[in-house]
């Protein structure tokens, strides 16, 4: 099994150790993965805005990327959702099938493909699960709190297995954060007070660190918790999978 | 004003935002406890809108169906186009029989055609009998939300709208009080209209009757007291069979409010003896909207505000920051198609969380038709030259690998060495209440490089 290794422009470039923690654990599984070193973006903050168009040649660049591998996984549930969903701007190539087809987020891979739950990791802290909208209602990571379906949830599937940590439970347990990509930026009062009241929420309940499987809503959030000094820490969901602390 | 600079201002009063978002947080938990207790809910779901997708695309024949058998029972049917046709239509029939005061009841088609104000410049009275319309319609305001009409409101507020135009006493905002005191009032509006006028929840194609859905009883109250009853009805209101209202009316309360049904979902099917009863079926942009196949579903919509309790932003940006009839997600997928350029900020007001489309009894995939009518927007109508431009030329880097890994690199530059009153400046409209990012040594693909070179 080959897997091909997606690290986000934003994640490449503003969270390294993201990325660092999703190899380091996809090699810890025994995974064989390979990094192709001329990938870009996902052409997400393009589409989102209005201009999928001129997204055409990101896409194309991440097909010619990742056409040979049997899997491509990433930490970002939206990055990937945007892959599946949204590459149908392209022509429908085989290589742009399978991309598609075959694009994973991380703990979607790890829980459905590798068929693992407990990775042998522990983290002795209070943490928060903020289940981005993207991964939840877009990939289906989990049951979604207006469904009326039986309760799941990938990201928990794997927490729960971790030595140590105490899962804390929210009040909301699904509402989006507010970031949305450029949304963050033109509707800015209300992204930042969507991201104000889920950070409370978490604080209500005594979290001590936030995690969840998109790094992005985390940036939004990582914003307002250091502006505002409060103290919650976030980390990406694979860097909690991948510590031994 | 777009959707933004209006949520802006509302979020000014942060206590008043929160009063509301939690105000309808509560109603959408309502709505899962409600649907929570039927078995087969997603099936439900399923059903209505495949009943919806069947009545689109033979749309023609059910109108015709329905308006054959309404006509039998001796209900006079009336055809408009537009909004001007039925206003006129409306005006005619009450011309015809002398009727100066009217009684309205829940209508969100009548407010799409500003009917009231039409018909207030022909002399006539209007009276609008849902209490919170009645709220709103004292406050020359328009409703901020299709079931809650007043929901911006609170109680303080309508206290003090009663006691300037209902000569109430100063209450505290005692509910109890109002709602009497607004019962009397009405009680009279009721006792002498000439005329009723009601909305349409659904008109049933194979007995030509009609379904009005309320919780206060006013549809039943005005139409039943009044010599003319008018009903107002979109033509995509149409079901095919009474049957189906095992379908609709099980989820339309639930979705709404959480209820398991109104309290009235009155039956209209002829006029009662001495009275008259007319239909006036409207187009209003509803067959251009038909024809895009791409936003064709939001016509299942039977308006249950249940995308509205949903939504983050609406919840915190309250009804009037969409400037539209039909406000929130919904509104957001309707409005572009009537005009464009006044509502192209609509479909960006989302993070395209899906929480909407979640919760849609009838499924419309409305965060996917946001998605859609963006790609569209920023063709048809002018953009910002700033994001423009900028955003043109990420697409251009992001197709050039090597280009891009120079951008990085600046970008992080930046973000390390430039001093802080450069970085946290009016341009950077992230930082106004956001720390960026801290920027760690290298990138991934540096990262990478050194420890394949290592290893």
């Amino acid at each position: 099994m080959k897997v091909g290794l997606f690290i986000p422009c934003y994640i490449n470039q503003l969270y390294p150790k993201v990325g660092i923690a999703t190899l380091e654990l996809l090699e810890k599984l025994g995974v064989e993965v390979y990094y192709p070193t001329g990938q870009t973006c996902c052409g997400q903050p393009l589409g989102n805005s209005g201009y999928e168009e001129n997204a055409k040649g990101a896409c194309q660049v991440f097909v010619e990327n990742f056409k040979e591998y049997d899997y491509i996984v990433g930490p970002s549930g939206s990055c990937i959702h945007h892959i599946k969903e949204h590459f149908d701007i392209l022509e429908q190539t085989d290589a742009v099938k399978n991309v598609r087809n075959n694009s994973y987020e991380l703990c979607e891979f790890i829980v459905k493909i590798l068929g693992k739950k407990n990775l042998g990791a522990s983290f002795p802290y209070k943490v928060g699960l903020h289940k981005s909208c993207h991964g939840l209602r877009g990939l289906k990571l989990g049951s979604c709190s207006e469904k009326m379906d039986a309760y799941y949830s990938t990201e928990e599937e794997l927490l729960k297995e971790v030595k140590g940590i105490e899962l804390m439970s929210l009040k909301r347990k699904d509402e989006c954060c507010g970031f949305g990509g450029t949304f963050s930026v033109f509707e800015e009062a209300i992204s930042v007070k969507m991201g104000k009241d889920r950070i409370q929420d978490h604080l209500d309940n005594g979290v001590e660190v936030i995690t969840g499987a998109d790094h992005s809503c985390l940036m939004h959030l990582d914003g307002l918790l250091n502006r505002n000094n409060q103290p919650i820490k976030v980390m990406h969901i694979a860097e909690i999978l991948n510590s031994s602390i | 004003m777009s959707h933004s600079e209006k949520a802006a201002i509302f979020n000014k009063n942060e206590a008043k935002v929160n009063w509301h978002d939690k105000a309808l947080w509560f109603v959408r938990e309502k709505r899962d406890t409600a649907a929570h207790k039927v078995k087969g809910w997603e099936y439900l779901r399923e059903l209505a809108s495949g009943i919806k997708a069947n009545v689109l695309s033979n749309l023609d024949n059910y109108l015709i169906e329905f308006e054959t058998n309404a006509v039998k029972n001796g209900i006079k049917v009336h055809w408009a186009s537009n909004a001007e046709e039925h206003n006129k239509i409306v005006h005619s029939i009450l011309s015809e029989n002398n009727a100066t005061k009217v009684v309205k009841s829940k209508s969100m088609l009548t407010e799409e055609c500003h009917l009231n104000p039409y018909l207030e410049s022909k002399d006539i009275e209007v009276i609008d009998t849902d209490l919170g319309e009645r709220i709103v319609q004292l406050a020359k305001e328009t409703p901020s939300h299709i079931v809650l009409p007043a929901i911006h409101k609170t109680k303080e507020e309508v206290d003090e709208l009663f006691q300037k135009h209902l000569g109430t006493k100063p209450s505290n905002g005692n509910p109890e009080y109002l709602t009497n005191e607004a019962r009397k009032h009405l009680r009279n509006k009721f006792l002498n209209a000439d005329a009723a006028i009601t909305g349409v929840n659904f008109a049933i194609a194979e007995t030509g009757g009609i379904v009005v859905c309320t919780n206060e009883g006013n549809a039943d109250m005005g139409a039943h007291l009044a010599k003319v009853h008018i009903a107002c009805m979109g033509i995509e209101k149409i079901i095919p069979k009474e049957a189906h209202l095992g379908v609709f009316l099980r989820l339309l309360a639930r979705s709404a409010t959480g209820q398991p049904i109104t309290t009235y979902s009155s039956h209209f099917n002829k006029p009662a003896l001495g009275t008259e009863m007319h239909i006036v079926i409207v187009d209003n942009g509803r067959t251009e909207q038909l024809s895009r196949e791409d936003f064709r579903s939001s016509l299942h919509c039977i308006r249950c505000g249940a995308c509205m309790n949903t939504c983050p932003i609406y919840r915190r940006s309250g009804g009037h920051s969409y400037d539209a009839t039909i406000p929130g997600p919904i509104g957001s997928i309707l409005s572009p198609g009537k005009d464009l350029t006044k509502h192209s900020s609509l479909p960006f007001a989302s993070t395209l969380c899906g929480s909407c489309t979640n919760v849609c009894p009838v499924k419309i995939n409305i965060h996917e038709q946001l998605y859609k009518w963006r790609q569209l927007i920023v063709k048809d109508v002018k953009q910002p030259l700033i994001k423009k431009t900028i955003l043109k030329i990420m697409g251009k880097v992001l197709a050039r690998p090597k280009l891009y890994a120079i951008f990085g690199k600046s970008a992080r530059w930046m973000l390390t060495y430039a001093p802080r009153f450069m970085v946290y400046s009016k341009l950077n409209t992230w930082g106004k209440s956001r720390e960026l990012p801290k920027i760690e040594n290298g990138n991934f693909d540096q990262w990478y490089k050194n420890r394949n070179k290592n290893g």
